[in-house]
């Protein structure tokens, strides 16, 4: 039998400076970015202005251009993050799969594979930018543009934390389901100007796909709105506590379901797996990826994997309590930061602790997210209209009607908020408990095979 | 056909004329399917098949009778042990040649091991091309591990060339009984966990369940073999029906489509079939290794060095993992064949797709062709 030796683990140089990159990568950009959404402020711009260039901020005249490059800094910085988020989550998805799988995965660039997405990144900047003769050239160039700014511009109204949010517009959620639309310009127009047929049916695919399943994702959003009566991210967050029994998706037992159908319609709407249908491998080659190549396809792929962050994102923020740390209120907040220009210190250490709280859940998230993809096969696209107007639209206008309903319900008996909480968390822990345990019997059933020691 | 692709596109029609391969990922190997859309529903589907011809049946009247195996199993590497035998009980029956036990039971042994391995490449892509792509790497899993042995057994993992004209190659090596044994074991308990992980998933059986239905009398009008016959409801097996080799001696059942999930001859029938039919495999490889000992040690039939049969001729049809395959050799009383045929089973599963697939979609397509289990080489040859 064909014995390959390989070698096993990983030189201990190798293992420090995967493990250094590896915590200082969310360290520098989680800390850019706490630091430039606290500083591209008015208040603290004006203060720079006064006492660090002298000049009186009212008069000057560039105090503008301050605050504009302050502004520039904190969007590069976020787009970085973004980049990033993607990047290792493909990382992270390949290992998990791998592990799904009996593979080993990523296992040569960097301990764990873990540099694997530089490689790849670099790889792909490297190629030939093709495009196709017959293409619509000015299109088949704008798409990618369009797919990423749809991206990049959500990131302006998604917390990371609790005052550390670019823009706290009052009408956050509008926007960022707004804004998440225009990915599917971008889609349509790569597919369409690639003329491709493979491209055009990818393309057809996705614009039906994602105008449809806007429609249930858009009315289970109103779940939670309806409950915060706010439209601002931080204001729904606010309006739920710390501890899970004080979550939305607890406290309101059409909210759950509404969970269920957000979840669903996101997956749809992000192209991931069951519903990839516009990419579909297997039937459609690549989609309305198939003539794009090196750079422009790059961007596709950072979108399509970025997006996995900020759809888990807006699901923390919107059922699962957001940056909401145990134990710290609204007014410790206000109490840490100071009187200052700049905030205290204790008031930086509490907006770390709620983006630790707030980026754990969302990789909790994301993982549920690669386990999905990993599972189950894909629908067909007539399943996938049926899923969508038959089943999940109907369901979330019930969910709407009956939290409406819930919201009156309350108003009147206030325990009942709290008691559907507790009751609704203790059954989720039970049922989680039991899957884990039914998936180590399964495992221990079939007998796990795999080699784990080239990790 | 022609006509079809020389056609000038209808600029005012809403059809669409598609090129579904040759190099298409769901196509698995060069076959080109001329698809005519409208929108997502397919008016028809024609295969367009020729792309991996490499004369093989031709080379067998060139090259003289022992020659040929090994080009034998170029004609379905996916389970090139059938082919093997296929073309080796042909000759042995122009020769009159008997062929020892032992080598029976080898040859039943390594065919059910390559059905085993085979059938896990066809639903593993089958899973794969319906999207999952986890099941597919099970399989493929449990694939390495037949080939190990397979390889242990002859040397080699794909083109095995292990039977011989006469009788089989090599005997069993030392201590490979018990590690098959251990294997099946394992194996067993593997198919369940599939049948968990993917069969039953309710994704997966409304994607093939009702899906491309070939009933029972298209079936046997277009001459389909094998799981895929089997998957309409007929029930016919070379093995059981027309016993060869050692299988008369083993006990095993042949399942047929029962319409698990839809109607009789769906996709999910095909489908299901495949992994029924690997159980039973495993069954018969047990039993063999538990009855092989009994067999006395001779491996090969006495066969002279220059094979010369008498004028005559002669067809073979054993069950291979993609249907029954027939070979029709006919000696002019020289050492090297007049003619040498391979009927195979993939070649007539292509000319039933063009009859069923008007009203499907283009992801049932992808459905119909990965649940024929059609392997390119064996439709060109």
């Amino acid at each position: 039998m064909a014995t390959v030796t390989l070698p096993k683990g990983n030189p201990r140089t190798k293992l420090i400076i995967t493990i250094a990159v590896g915590l200082a990568l969310p360290v520098i950009l989680f800390g850019a970015v706490l630091v430039l959404t606290t500083i591209a402020k008015p208040a603290p711009v004006q203060a720079f202005v006064q006492t660090v260039l002298g000049k009186d901020p009212a008069t000057w005249p560039f105090t503008g251009l301050v605050y504009a490059v302050a502004a520039a800094l904190l969007s590069f910085m976020i787009l970085n993050f973004g980049a990033v988020i993607a990047a290792t989550t493909i990382w992270w998805e390949m290992r998990v799969s791998s592990r799904m799988q009996s593979r080993i995965g990523y296992n040569r660039v960097g301990a764990g594979g873990f540099f694997q997405w530089i490689a790849d990144a670099v790889k792909l900047l490297l190629k030939e930018d093709l495009i196709p003769a017959d293409a619509d050239q000015l299109m088949f160039r704008a798409a990618p543009y369009f797919v990423f700014a749809g991206f990049g511009l959500i990131f302006v109204a998604l917390p990371f934390g609790e005052g550390v949010i670019a823009a706290d517009l009052n009408v956050g959620i509008f926007y960022v389901v707004a804004v998440t639309a225009l990915v599917v310009v971008g889609i349509l127009l790569a597919g369409w100007s690639s003329n491709s047929k493979w491209a055009l049916f990818g393309g057809m695919r996705s614009a039906a796909q994602v105008i449809s399943y806007e429609i249930p994702a858009g009315i289970s959003v109103m779940v939670p709105i309806l409950m915060a009566g706010t439209l601002s991210m931080q204001g729904i967050i606010r309006a739920q506590g710390a501890w899970p029994w004080q979550w939305f998706v607890f406290t309101n037992p059409a909210a759950l379901v509404a969970f269920v159908i957000f979840f669903v319609s996101q997956l749809a709407e992000s192209n991931r797996p069951p519903f990839d249908l516009p990419e579909a491998e297997s039937e459609l080659v690549a989609g309305y990826l198939s003539e794009y190549s090196a750079f422009r396809y790059a961007i596709f792929f950072l979108v399509e994997f970025g997006n996995v962050w900020i759809m888990s994102a807006i699901a923390v923020t919107l059922f699962f309590g957001g940056w909401q740390v145990p134990g710290v209120t609204a007014d410790m907040y206000e109490a840490a930061r100071g009187a200052g220009a700049l905030p205290a210190p204790a008031w930086w250490g509490l907006q770390v602790a709620s983006m630790v709280v707030f980026a754990v859940k969302t990789m909790l998230v994301m993982n549920l997210v690669i386990w999905v993809r990993w599972t189950f096969p894909r629908i067909r696209v007539d399943q996938m209209m049926n899923l969508c107007w038959k089943y999940l639209v109907p369901g979330a206008f019930v969910t709407f009607v009956t939290t409406l309903l819930w919201q009156i319900l309350v108003a009147s008996v206030p325990v009942a908020a709290t008691a559907s909480g507790v009751a609704l968390s203790v059954l989720t822990l039970v049922a989680l408990v039991q899957m884990l345990r039914h998936a180590r019997q399964a495992v221990e059933a079939g007998g796990d095979r795999v080699d784990l020691s080239n990790w | 056909m022609e006509k079809l692709i020389l056609r000038r596109v209808d600029r005012n029609s809403e059809e669409m004329v598609l090129n579904f391969g040759p190099q298409h990922p769901s196509t698995h190997g060069v076959i080109n399917f001329i698809v005519e859309t409208d929108g997502e529903v397919m008016k028809r589907a024609i295969p367009d098949v020729g792309y991996l011809h490499r004369s093989i049946e031709k080379i067998g009247e060139v090259v003289g009778y022992p020659g040929f195996m090994p080009f034998t199993d170029r004609i379905d590497y996916v389970a090139a042990m059938f082919a093997n035998e296929g073309y080796a009980i042909a000759v042995e029956k122009l020769l009159k040649v008997e062929v020892p036990p032992r080598a029976q039971w080898l040859r039943a042994i390594s065919c059910e091991l390559c059905r085993i391995a085979s059938h896990l490449v066809g639903v593993g892509t089958m899973t794969m091309d319906i999207g999952a792509f986890t099941p597919m790497v099970h399989g493929l899993r449990e694939r390495e591990e037949i080939n190990d042995y397979i390889e242990a057994l002859c040397g080699a993992r794909l083109t095995y060339n292990y039977h011989r004209i006469g009788g089989v190659a090599f005997d069993l090596p030392e201590g490979w009984r018990d590690k098959v044994l251990a294997f099946l074991d394992r194996f067993d308990k593997f198919l369940p966990e599939f049948d968990r992980l993917i069969t039953f998933n309710e994704i997966y059986k409304r994607r093939l369940a009702s899906v491309a239905v070939i009933s029972r009398e298209q079936a046997i009008g277009y001459g389909l073999v094998g799981p895929n016959l089997r998957g309409s409801g007929v029930d016919w097996d070379v093995r059981r029906d027309l016993p060869y080799g050692a299988y008369p001696h083993f006990k095993f059942e042949v399942p047929i489509g029962k319409g698990w999930a839809g109607t009789v001859g769906d996709c999910f029938d095909r489908y299901y079939v495949r992994c029924l039919e690997m159980a039973e495999s495993s069954k018969i490889v047990r039993q063999a290794l538990e009855t092989i000992a009994q067999q006395p040690e001779e491996i090969m039939a006495k066969v002279p060095r220059n094979v010369k049969p008498e004028a005559g001729e002669t067809l073979s049809r054993v069950e291979s993992a993609r249907g029954e395959m027939a070979y029709y050799v006919v000696s002019d009383g020289t050492n090297k064949a007049y003619r040498v045929r391979a009927r195979t089973g993939s070649f007539t599963a292509m000319s039933v797709i063009e009859d069923i697939s008007s009203g499907l979609m283009v992801a049932d397509l992808v459905a119909l062709i990965s649940s024929l289990d059609v392997v390119a080489p064996e439709i060109d040859r």
